[in-house]
């Protein structure tokens, strides 16, 4: 697994207080981990902070699962 | 209790009459502010009498691209922002039949949206913070209506919705989203009615006399600190008793 899946994965279990084998690629944050949407938008600032890239409303909406998650950062990141 | 010291604010329309109370209030109280208002020559006067290490950010409330600067700026200039008070208001005062379309839409933006706009932005750091206080200055009008004033009313019950929303997104994160509806205030404003009037104004009021700025400080005071953190979406009236709601 990837460096940024590591780093991505740690931050969802740290903000949704889920187990950590639960967070895998395909999880979605709100049907398979219990995220609500303020969860999500407190993920995404999360990320946008750990990873120094900027997430725009219309991207964030997108992001869905851990691996959209992972994708968008590693495609993003400068 | 109520003390405010190491929490920071940013207070609208603070060189005006109930604002400079509120920020008299807050200072007080230990918080570091920065003074937000549209006349730069008055906000600077106020800023050095009230002393301390206050900072005066001068921003247009009608001009939206302004408005979404004044957070950040707030932040860059006190480290942080634990405590926002939306007390900048206009009015346009007409009979509904009489309104022009500028009159509503000034007060609209400048008393409504304004707001909004500061509340989305102070939101995402307060919410990080886990820590925030948001407190907007409304009316007794805003739930009585008050004739001539339909562009007034509506923005100031505007406000109460719109915080009562606000307050549920953001309860799990320590943020609360209050309102103040002051009745009657001493001001400039009242000061020069006729003494008839005033009066009749007075009669309406069960205490017998208008209230004070540092009656809404007060309120306010309360409002931001730790010890009202359980107390969200609500709003306290502050007006002698002429409006029991």
């Amino acid at each position: 697994m990837s460096e940024t899946a590591d780093r991505v994965r740690k931050i969802v279990v740290e903000h949704l207080g889920v187990e950590a084998d639960k967070v895998t690629e395909d999880a979605s944050f709100i049907d398979d981990l219990g995220a609500d949407s303020l969860d999500i938008v407190e993920l995404v600032m999360a990320f946008e902070e750990e990873f120094g890239v900027e997430i725009p409303d219309e991207a964030a909406e997108k992001i869905t699962t851990v691996k959209d998650a992972i994708n968008y950062i590693d495609e993003h990141q400068g | 209790m109520f003390d405010l010291s190491g929490m920071t604010a940013l207070v609208t329309g603070a060189s005006g009459g109930i604002g400079s109370a509120i920020a008299r209030s807050l200072s007080a109280q230990g918080a570091r502010l920065a003074l937000s208002g549209s006349n730069v020559g008055k906000l600077e006067a106020f800023k050095a009498e009230l002393g301390g290490d206050h900072v005066a950010l001068p921003c247009n409330l009608s001009d939206a691209g302004a408005v979404d600067t004044l957070v950040p700026q707030a932040v860059e200039a006190l480290g942080k922002l634990d405590i926002l008070i939306n007390n900048a208001g206009v009015t346009r005062d007409n009979l509904t039949m009489r309104m022009k379309d500028e009159e509503w839409e000034q007060v609209i933006r400048v008393n409504l949206e304004a707001a909004f706009r500061l509340i989305r932005a102070a939101a995402k750091p307060m919410m990080k913070a886990r820590f925030g206080r948001i407190v907007s200055i409304t009316s007794v009008v805003g739930a009585t209506g008050n004739p001539g004033q339909a562009n007034y009313a509506a923005s100031k019950a505007g406000l109460v919705g719109m915080s009562k929303a606000v307050a549920q997104e953001l309860a799990s994160r320590g943020v609360t989203v209050n309102c103040i509806a002051p009745g009657f205030i001493r001001s400039a404003m009242t000061d020069v009615l006729p003494d008839a009037q005033k009066e009749a104004l007075t009669a309406r009021i069960p205490a017998g006399k208008l209230g004070e700025g540092e009656d809404i400080g007060a309120a306010a005071v309360y409002l931001a600190s730790k010890e009202a953190g359980y107390v969200t979406g609500q709003t306290l009236h502050v007006n002698g008793g002429m409006a029991m709601l």
